[in-house]
Order: structure tokens, then C-alpha cells, then sequence
């Protein structure tokens, strides 16, 4: 378990052996009620070889319904390359990551102050199965650590705690533990983040990400003394943080970072061919509860995102998550807004998320424009995979516009002319 | 003849000069190809050249969007624009009944009858056509944009009105004068979302349309400047300037007997329905037959009655005896019935009297001795001469030049612009911000000063070359082509003279043409809210410190939270901050503002009391020690103290200075070292070193150390300091629990 960030990392390595009869083609991972609602992710893969030469093979990861679940176990299922029969093994990996469940106490914190939080989990695996043997451990970012509770064996070596290895539990054990540790990782929420993607086939995408962040650590107390953050910067404010670093596609230009009441100037870009990264500062340093909201917009070149898949029918290929490093996305609302005149949108992505199409008016839009949009909760770096919106589109729509307005500036011309002409005296 | 006119009309400023000559250029080969009619060829040109001037005229105002970005500049602009964002997203009648209780805490405001409202409206209007026309733009761009597309708007009818008092080469000029004049720019770059934006095209408007209905005599041109005046009076409370100097120059065109049918319909249609129509406005109601400094037109427009009455009389009656006498009784009986209506009217309180604001205008020292609240605003300030010649340039020396030209050829036209010249320019002597009002005359009367001498200089140059080349006319285009080809003169003195006479005029221009331009982009562009500095190698350093606080105050206070601020910046806390405040830039209940001064200018303890008793949750200040920033709350400080101590007389200034000295070192006197506006600048100041080589504490603002280094906060904390020091905030903590 990584605790590093706050972002917590849960890497399972499973070893698995069936004991029954017949072939099982499915492995069950349980997770506690209060766990089930902060995951953001479960990944699993098979692995084979050893050590260096592992190789690893993504597995299929389904949420599941058990009927013999202790109160409010949710379920997830992990389907197996090959199914298992009578006394095979198999080795698992398994991350998931939750959000949300490092409770910093004391919950308000004076400028001086460093954060500390309390961290709850099982000792022991919460598993569906009988668990043979077991060993948990626990990273955290710094050797400072209040407590921990013993289950034993227990023992803690600089940063690392280590549980176990406990022997033959029986299913749906559970002992429950809590570290209380220092963390001084920004603790970056977002809690509502809006991206839109706007296609111009006359060559850009257009990105707009409305965010709207905040500091989720223990709380500020009390006064801010610009005096001691200016002055002693390592010992005051220690949980606060004031960069943020966005990894935005290359190619990237006409960047801008504004906010509801102006241009904020305080940001960096940096560009290679690979990556841009775009470092950046809101307008005052984020303590515990502060908030910010910001504008981050740029343009790429279209042809790095559009392609035409071979029936002829166009794609969007696009990166899903958010662009900014080591936060977590409460809500996330993407909008691809398709050019106008675009037909039969369809979004593949790889996980789920609810979708729905709306309109929207841009510049010089008769008929408006096809938006299609995603919604996804709780999402975590992991979730920064390509996606694609297939649509069909004919190009003549693009000559829509600049037809509209010669039209009207050569209708004004003729007026001009006209009334130049034209003797509209009523007198003679 | 397309090329001859061309010196006659007016030179635009040479920053358009290429494109001029580009233009002229265009012309001559269009003249050949399609062999355009003289009248056409110069309706081309003077179209080319006056688009040029509206395009000029907008872009040369970009150069704050340019600089810095495209925001909403200084203080009051920032109400506007909240505002104009209210009424986009709420509708008219919901603005109209708005009732804000964000500002003037705990009294509020009733927004929709407190202002005037055609800057928000015409704003709104141009989004919604815009937004009809599918151009998705924001608010923002358009309040940005508005002042720039009205300066555009002012060069035409700038055109028209000097067409209509001279000639179209007057116009022509005027409008590429007014098109650059920093007396202007200085309220219309963009950003600078201002009343005053749209307030000098209606005021220009109206002008020009009752100039147009006197001399035309038709009812429908001064029914058009009755629709002008209501626009003015809708957008800005300068419409007082327009129902004063109408009157006195109708009653000056009575005494020097140009009173005429075409006055008596021009005015009395623009009164009558222009006060009519301005009674629609809330904030303005009943005040064109209540208010004193209305009367004036109200006198003019029955002294016109009685005018065109006599004048029927005499028309009836033949004996020149019998009419005088009728006369004398007749104008004894109107002005002793005037005399006593204006004083029962006064006596009774049904007409009331002068506000402050218009005697300080007629008196400059009124304000000083009188409503300190005015006099603390730096624009309401007596002008300086340098400033005068900052705004005006040359036009300063052609203005006078301009109104010899005006008595030489006398008319009711050129009567009003002398009288708006004359007058305006008194104004803008008294108060700085109304060098504004004295632009549009200044440029007009300038205008004909440079057309006049033009034309009269390139006529002469002209007559004499043409009869050395006769056939090629075109050749003589300019008095430098034409200069080449002539040897033998009559009067080659007088020729040369003139041509050196035009290329000073023309080097005159250049001048101005470039330093306007200077103007613009060093001293009027700046948006005031971001501060920008050189730093030590040259790079331009930004403090962005009040959005910073601003937008603080936005995210991290309670919704309901109560600002106390001094009331410079209470519109921006509302508009960028979008918290409640105490007082704001609406200087409307002196007691309010003189009680935070009072807060101000108190002991912690007993401010304290008095921020509670008005709910105060945050208490802004802005501190310039730190960087320099001299127009902080220290240096308006002494405005704080005679406010508050004009109503409560705790509060005496002497307290605050030793000697009549203001200072804040060790030598200050004991109530400023202590109260509670030097506590909140300088808390923990002492601890910090600003300048290399200076003791810590160190006011780079006022070049001091400061006097009480060690101050002690019990009643209040701080919430926040921006990264430049220039903004900080405190919270006022909630009472200790007693027992």
C-alpha cells in the first residue's frame, strides 16, 4: 500500500490456487463498503516469468454481485486468461487506487503546523477466499508516524510498515488497523473539472478545462503571515502548495491560464516534441479548505487527433483524465463539440462512464453543434488512456461560414451602391 | 478634381499618412481606368479617409488589450461591468428593480434608481445583436470594446459636425483630431468601461443635431437631438453641461439678434420633448422642473415664448410707440412673474437648490472648503498646465487660432461651437476629468484653424502653378511635386512662404500624430488594477496583487462576508471579490464613509466597537511599503481622517501630524503610530527587510523606516497578504466568550 500521495496505491500480488473440483475462469476481489466508494480504478494482470522477465497481460475487470458477501462487500471480478483447474496456480496483479481516505488529523492545522493523517484499513486481506498467507505493507511518505496499531506480528522500519505474514485466515477476515502519519503531499482535489474539445477542420482543437480546485488536507487555522511564508519557506505552510504542473500534449499553442476575473500571469511552458508541460501557479498559495478556480485553454494541431478510420467515418483520438499530475478528478464532464453538420456520434471509451449528447452555438451556428458528453467520477491519473468519438462529416459544411459572411458584406456593398444610386428625396 | 482637393481637406494624422498616400495612389489609377466624375472621386476619398479614421480611431485605443489583457480598467468601470453582467443575465426588469444589498452595507443600494443606465444598456444591446448574429462573445469583450467602438462613432459625427459649422475638410480634420486626442483616449481605451465611453458620442450628438435643427430650422433634426439628449442624460450625469449651455446660447443668439423661427422651433422641440423623454430616467425623475440647475432652460424656453410673442405683437401692431410701450410692460410682467415663480419655488423647496458637485464646478475652491469627499478624488482636482498641454498638444495653440477663424466668419454654428469652446474650457480648467468635455470643442475649433489655413496656403500655391503648367492639373497634386516644375514666378516669396507655411503645418501634425500615440501607450493605457515595473534588467515585472486578494476574498470567505475598505475600492471588492461591503465608489451617504474613517483612524479597541456595530468581517488594506506603490491607504489616509472628522469630531486631523507634517517614522505623532490603519499597514512589517542596505521595516513607499515596529493585533488577525505586500486583509475576530 502506498501512502506516498494522496493518492493511494494498493498493489495486490495474488497467488491463486483452486481447490475445487471444477475449472474456475474467475477470480472474486472483495472490497469493504468504505473502500467500494472511494476506488477509482481496479486493474488486474496476470503475470509469468520471473522477475526481470515478466510479462505482464491485462485481464478483464468487471464489478460483481456475490450472494454470500458480508454486510455491503462489493465485488469485483477478475476473468483469468484460461481457467484454472483442480490444483493449478496462477499469479495475479492487482492495483487499485483510492481516493479520498487519508482523514487528516488534527482536521485544522496552523500555518506551522505539518498535516497528519490517519489512514484505515485491514491488516488482512478482505478476500472472498481462504487466504493462505499473507503479508501487507505499508508505505508512508515520511519516517514520521504517529501511531500505528499492532496486530501482530507488525514492525516498522523507516518508512515502511510491514504486517504479517498472518497464516490460514478464513474468508472475510478483517482486523482493522490505523496509521496516523505525517503527509505533506498537496492533497490537489479537483472537484469539478470541464473539458472541452472543439473541432475545427480548418485545422485545430481547441481545449478548454474549466477546474475548480482545492486543497482537500486538514484545514487552515488561524492567520496567514505572508512575513513567515516569505521568510522561513521549509517551516511554515509545509503542506500548502502553490505549482501545479499540467503534461499537455506537444504541438501545443495559444496556451492561456485565466480565471473568472482576469489572465493570471504567473505560468511557465515548457515544449519538446515529445510532451508540453505547462507549470503553473494559481494566484495565492493553497492552504488546507482554500479553493481556486481557473481556465486553462490551448490549441493543437488537428492532425495529430483526427483521423479517418477505413469507413470513411472520421475519429477523434483523444486523451481522457485530467492534465494536471497527482490530482484526483471528482467529477470530470468532457465535451467533444464536433463541427456543425456532423452526424452519428459514437464515443468509445475504455471504461464506463455516463454519456449524453447536447447542442451547442458558436461562432456564426445556424444549426448548432453536436456535443458529445462524458461523465465520469472520481478519476485518477490511471485514467489518462486515449478515447475516440467516431462522427461523419462532410467537408462542404466547413464552406458554410466564410460563404455566410461574403454574402453578407457583399450584400452590403450592394447596398451601398444602391443608396448612392438611389435618389429617396421626396421633393424634386 | 480628385488630387487638387486634397490639400484642402485634411491631412489624418501621418500614422495613417502611408496609407493615405497608398489611397491617393489607388485613386489616381482608379481615376484613369474608370474615369470617375469628379464628385465621385472625392466621395471615395473622403469615405477611404474617414474609414480610415474610424479604424484608426478604435485600434489606437487596443494598445491596453495589447500591453495587458483585455480587462475592465480602474474603479468605477468595475461597477459597470457587474452591472452590465447583472442585466445580460436577468433581464431588463430585473434590473431596473434591482435592489444590491452587496454594497453600503447594512443600508444597500437600489441600483436601477441610482444610475444611469444607457452605458449597461448599450452594452447589453451590443451583446444581444452579437449574440443574434451567432458571435459567441462574452460580456467581458464587449464592455471592454465599448468605449473604443463609441470613440469610432465619435469621429463621424466629429465629420458631420464640422461639415455642418464649416466645411467637409473641417470635418474631415476634426474627425481625425478627435480620433487620436489623448484628452480622450484618456477615458476611452479599451477597458475603460466608463460613462463617459458612450457619454461624449451623445453629447458630441446632440450638439450636432441642434446645431443641424438651428440652421435647418426643421422639426425632424431637432426631434433627433432630443433622442440625442435623452441618450446623453440616460448615460451620463455630464447631460447638466448640454441643458446649460443650450439655453445660454439660444439666449446669446436673443442679445445679438440672430433669433430667428428656425431657433424658436429647434429649441423648443429639443426642451420640451428632450425633458420629457429625460424624465423616464429614475435616476434623473423630476429634476428638469425641480432642480436649480435646470431652471436655466426652463427661463430660456419661456423667455422664447414671451420672445416670439413681442415679435407676433410687433408683427400686428404698426405704431412703433404703442409696441414699445406694450414691450416694457410685457418684459417687466415676465420677469417679475419668472422672478417670483423661481423664488416661491425655492423659498418653498419645491425647486431645490445647486448641489455641491455644481457649485465646486462654477467655484473651484468650493469643493476644498465644503465636501472634502470630492475634493479627496484626484480627477476633481484644478487642472494643471501641464496636463492641459498634455491632453491638448498643439491643439492648445490652434484653438485660439481656431476661434479667430470663427469670428471671421460668424454664424449661428460657429456662434455654438465658440460658446462650447469657451465654456467647456473653463470646466476643464476647474476639474481635471473635464478636459474630456472640452475635447470634442477643442478639436472641432482646432479643426477649422488647420483646414482654414490649409486651404488658404494651398490655394495660393495652386493658383500659381497652375498658371505656369496649365494642362496638368494632376501634377500639381501636392505642393511638393508642384514646387519642382515652376521657375518663373510673380510672387515667388508668397508661394514659397506658403509651402513652408504647409510643410510646418505638416510637421505640426506630425508631432501631434506621434505624440498622441506616445501618450496612449505609455500613460493612458494602464488598467490600474495590474501594476507593471521594470525590473532591474530591464524585464517587466507584474503585480498582479489585488486580483490576488480579490480573488481570494471570492473563494475562501464565507458568501456573507462583510468587507470594510476604504471606498476607493469598494467596487472592485463587489465586482472581482463578489463580497458585501461597507462603503463603495457610489459616494452617496457621507455618515457611512465618514464612520469607516472614523474605524480607520481609531484605536484598535475602539474601532473594533465600530466594526462590529456594522458587522464587519474582513477589514481590507492596501499597503505600497513593500514595493513602492505610492497611492495607498497611508498616503490617502489624512482624506480618511478629515472625512471621518467632518462628522464626528473625535477625529482631529492635528492629532494625526506633528507639526503640520505628516509622517509615519519615529517622529510621528502617537494617534497615528497607534491607529488602527497604521497598525494594519505596517503589522509585522518591522520584520521584514525591504532594500538592500536598510534597517528592516523600511517604507519604500514614503523612503522612511517606520515608527511602531512592534505591533500587537488583539482584536484582529491576519487572513491574508498578497505576494507584493500591496493587498492585505484581516479578519476581525468574533467577541471572546465572557465567562
Amino acid at each position: 500500500i502506498d501512502l506516498t500521495s494522496h493518492i493511494i496505491k494498493v498493489y495486490l500480488t495474488l497467488k491463486v490456487e483452486n481447490l475445487g473440483t471444477s475449472p474456475a475462469s474467475e477470480v472474486h476481489l472483495a472490497f469493504s463498503p468504505a473502500e467500494a466508494e472511494h476506488l477509482a480504478i481496479v486493474k488486474a494482470a496476470a503475470t509469468s516469468g520471473k522477475r526481470k522477465k515478466k510479462t505482464y497481460i491485462p485481464l478483464d475487470v468487471k464489478s460483481a454481485e456475490l450472494p454470500d458477501g458480508p454486510n455491503g462487500t462489493k465485488f469485483f471480478t477478475v476473468t483469468l486468461l484460461t481457467p484454472l483447474n483442480k490444483g493449478e496456480t496462477a499469479t495475479l496483479e492487482v492495483l487499485y487506487i483510492l481516493t479520498h481516505s487519508l482523514e487528516p488529523f488534527p482536521v485544522e492545522i496552523t500555518q506551522s503546523e505539518s498535516q497528519l493523517v490517519y489512514f484505515r484499513d485491514s491488516a488482512i486481506l478482505l478476500s472472498p477466499y481462504h487466504v493462505k498467507e499473507q503479508t501487507t505493507f505499508i508505505k508512508t511518505p515520511s519516517t514520521r508516524v504517529e501511531s500505528f496499531t499492532v496486530v501482530d506480528p507488525a514492525k516498522r522500519a523507516g518508512t515502511e510498515l510491514k504486517y504479517g505474514p498472518y497464516e490460514d485466515q478464513p474468508p472475510y477476515s478483517y482486523s482493522p488497523v490505523l496509521v496516523h502519519f505525517e503527509n505533506n503531499n498537496p492533497f490537489a482535489v479537483v472537484e469539478e473539472l470541464e473539458r472541452e474539445i472543439e473541432i475545427s477542420h480548418w485545422g485545430n482543437v481547441q481545449v478548454t478545462e474549466r477546474y475548480r480546485l482545492v486543497h482537500a488536507g486538514a484545514r487552515h487555522k488561524g492567520a496567514f503571515s505572508r512575513v513567515e511564508y516569505q521568510t522561513r519557506p521549509d517551516a511554515t505552510g509545509v503542506s500548502s502548495f502553490k505549482h501545479l504542473l499540467a503534461k499537455l500534449p506537444p504541438r501545443v499553442h495559444s496556451v492561456y491560464y485565466r480565471d473568472e476575473i482576469g489572465n493570471v500571469s504567473t505560468s511557465n511552458l515548457r515544449t519538446d516534441y515529445r510532451k508540453s508541460e505547462l507549470e503553473f501557479q494559481p494566484r495565492y498559495p493553497l492552504f488546507g479548505g482554500w479553493k481556486s478556480t481557473f481556465v486553462i485553454g490551448y490549441g493543437l494541431p488537428l492532425q495529430d487527433f483526427l483521423f479517418e478510420s477505413p469507413d470513411g467515418r472520421r475519429y477523434l483520438n483523444f486523451t481522457f483524465g485530467c492534465p494536471l499530475t497527482q490530482t484526483v478528478v471528482d467529477k470530470l464532464i468532457l465535451k467533444v463539440v464536433l463541427p456543425e453538420g456532423s452526424k452519428d456520434p459514437t464515443a468509445v471509451i475504455p471504461f464506463q462512464v455516463d454519456q449524453h449528447l447536447e447542442i451547442k452555438y458558436s461562432y456564426l451556428d445556424v444549426i448548432g453543434r453536436t456535443v458529445v458528453v462524458l461523465e465520469k467520477s472520481n478519476v485518477v491519473p490511471e485514467h489518462n488512456v486515449p478515447f475516440q468519438v467516431y462522427y461523419t462529416f462532410n467537408p462542404i459544411f466547413m464552406l458554410a461560414e466564410p460563404l455566410m459572411l461574403s454574402i453578407a458584406i457583399f450584400l452590403f456593398f450592394v447596398a451601398s451602391v444602391s443608396y448612392l444610386h438611389a435618389d429617396l428625396s421626396i421633393r424634386k | 478634381m480628385a488630387a487638387s482637393s486634397k490639400p484642402g481637406s485634411p491631412r489624418p494624422p501621418p500614422s495613417s499618412s502611408s496609407s493615405m498616400a497608398q489611397d491617393l495612389f489607388n485613386n489616381f489609377s482608379f481615376s484613369k481606368t474608370l474615369k470617375l466624375k469628379t464628385k465621385q472621386q472625392e466621395l471615395l476619398i473622403r469615405v477611404t479617409v474617414l474609414t480610415l479614421i474610424y479604424i484608426l480611431a478604435f485600434i489606437t485605443r487596443l494598445f491596453s488589450v495589447l500591453r495587458y489583457e483585455s480587462m475592465i480598467h480602474e474603479f468605477d468601470p468595475y461597477f459597470n461591468y457587474r452591472t452590465t453582467l447583472y442585466l445580460t443575465k436577468n433581464g431588463f426588469a430585473e434590473f431596473w428593480n434591482w435592489f444590491d444589498s452587496e454594497s453600503w452595507y447594512p443600508l444597500g443600494r437600489i441600483i436601477g434608481g441610482t444610475l444611469y443606465p444607457g452605458l449597461m444598456l448599450t452594452a447589453a444591446a451590443l451583446y444581444w445583436v452579437l449574440r443574434f448574429l451567432r458571435f459567441a462573445v462574452h460580456i467581458r469583450e464587449v464592455c471592454v470594446l465599448t468605449a473604443p467602438f463609441f470613440a469610432s462613432n465619435t469621429t463621424l459625427v466629429a465629420y458631420f459636425f464640422g461639415k455642418e459649422i464649416w466645411d467637409s475638410g473641417a470635418g474631415i480634420v476634426a474627425a481625425a483630431l478627435i480620433a487620436i486626442c489623448p484628452g480622450y483616449i484618456s477615458r476611452s481605451v479599451a477597458g475603460s468601461y466608463d460613462n463617459e465611453g458612450v457619454a461624449i458620442f451623445a453629447l458630441l450628438l446632440t450638439f450636432y443635431l441642434f446645431v443641424k435643427a438651428v440652421n435647418t430650422g426643421s422639426l425632424a433634426w431637432a426631434l433627433a437631438s432630443a433622442f440625442g439628449y435623452f441618450y446623453m442624460v440616460s448615460a451620463w450625469g455630464g447631460y447638466v453641461f448640454i441643458i446649460n449651455l443650450v439655453p445660454l446660447y439660444v439666449l446669446v443668439l436673443l442679445v445679438t439678434g440672430r433669433y430667428s423661427l428656425r431657433l424658436y422651433v429647434a429649441y423648443n422641440c429639443m426642451y420640451v420633448v428632450g425633458m420629457l423623454l429625460a424624465m423616464q430616467i429614475r435616476f434623473v425623475g423630476f429634476q428638469h422642473v425641480q432642480s436649480g440647475e435646470h431652471m436655466a432652460a426652463m427661463g430660456v424656453f419661456f423667455l422664447l415664448q414671451v420672445f416670439f410673442f413681442l415679435d407676433w405683437v410687433r408683427h400686428l401692431l404698426s405704431d412703433a410707440k404703442l409696441f414699445e410701450a406694450f414691450l416694457r410692460i410685457t418684459v417687466t410682467g415676465a420677469v417679475s412673474v419668472g422672478a417670483i415663480a423661481l423664488g416661491v419655488g425655492t423659498a418653498s423647496g419645491y425647486i431645490s437648490p445647486w448641489t455641491g458637485r455644481f457649485y465646486s464646478l462654477l467655484d473651484p475652491t468650493y469643493a476644498k472648503d465644503h465636501i472634502p469627499i470630492i475634493a479627496s478624488v484626484s480627477e476633481h482636482q484644478p487642472t494643471a498646465w501641464s496636463s492641459f498641454m498634455f491632453d491638448f498638444h498643439i491643439l492648445l495653440i490652434l484653438f485660439p487660432a481656431g476661434l479667430y477663424f470663427c469670428f471671421k466668419r460668424l454664424s449661428d454654428a460657429t456662434i455654438f461651437i465658440v460658446m462650447y469652446g469657451l465654456t467647456s474650457m473653463y470646466f476643464a480648467g476647474v476639474m481635471v476629468r473635464l478636459i474630456l468635455v472640452a475635447t470634442p470643442a477643442v478639436c472641432l475649433i482646432s479643426a477649422i484653424a488647420v483646414s482654414a489655413t490649409v486651404k488658404n496656403l494651398t490655394r495660393l500655391v495652386r493658383s500659381q502653378s497652375q498658371a505656369v503648367q496649365s494642362g496638368s492639373s494632376k501634377g500639381a497634386s501636392t505642393a511638393k511635386s508642384s514646387s519642382k516644375g515652376v521657375i518663373d514666378n510673380s510672387q515667388p516669396f508668397q508661394r514659397n512662404g506658403a509651402i513652408l507655411l504647409l510643410l510646418g503645418a505638416f510637421y505640426l501634425l506630425t508631432r501631434y500624430a506621434i505624440h498622441c500615440t506616445w501618450v496612449t501607450s505609455e500613460a493612458y493605457s494602464s488598467p490600474s488594477i495590474v501594476l507593471a515595473a521594470r525590473g532591474a534588467h530591464g524585464n517587466r515585472v507584474i503585480f498582479d496583487d489585488y486580483r490576488e486578494a480579490y480573488f481570494w476574498l471570492r473563494q475562501n470567505t464565507p458568501p456573507d462576508a462583510k468587507v470594510m475598505s476604504w471606498w476607493d475600492y469598494g467596487y472592485q471588492i463587489t465586482a472581482m471579490g463578489n463580497r458585501t461591503v461597507i462603503v463603495d465608489n457610489n459616494t452617496w451617504n457621507n455618515t457611512h464613509i465618514a464612520t469607516v474613517g472614523r474605524a480607520m483612524s481609531s484605536y484598535e479597541d475602539e474601532a473594533y466597537e465600530i466594526m462590529r456595530s456594522l458587522d464587519v468581517d474582513y477589514v481590507l488594506v492596501v499597503f505600497g511599503g513593500v514595493t513602492g506603490y505610492s497611492s495607498d491607504d497611508i498616503n490617502k489616509f489624512l482624506w480618511m481622517v478629515r472625512i471621518g472628522g467632518g462628522v464626528f469630531p473625535v477625529i482631529k486631523e492635528p492629532d494625526y501630524l506633528v507639526n503640520g507634517e505628516y509622517r509615519v517614522d519615529k517622529g510621528a505623532a502617537p494617534k497615528m503610530l497607534n491607529c488602527l490603519m497604521y497598525k494594519l499597514s505596517y503589522y509585522r512589517f518591522g520584520e521584514l527587510t525591504t532594500e538592500y542596505g536598510k534597517p528592516p521595516g523600511f517604507d519604500r513607499a514614503r523612503g522612511v523606516e517606520i515608527g511602531n515596529k512592534d505591533i500587537k493585533l488583539e482584536y484582529l488577525e491576519e487572513a491574508f497578504t498578497t505576494q507584493n505586500w500591496i493587498v492585505r486583509i484581516y479578519k476581525v475576530k468574533p467577541p471572546k466568550n465572557r465567562w
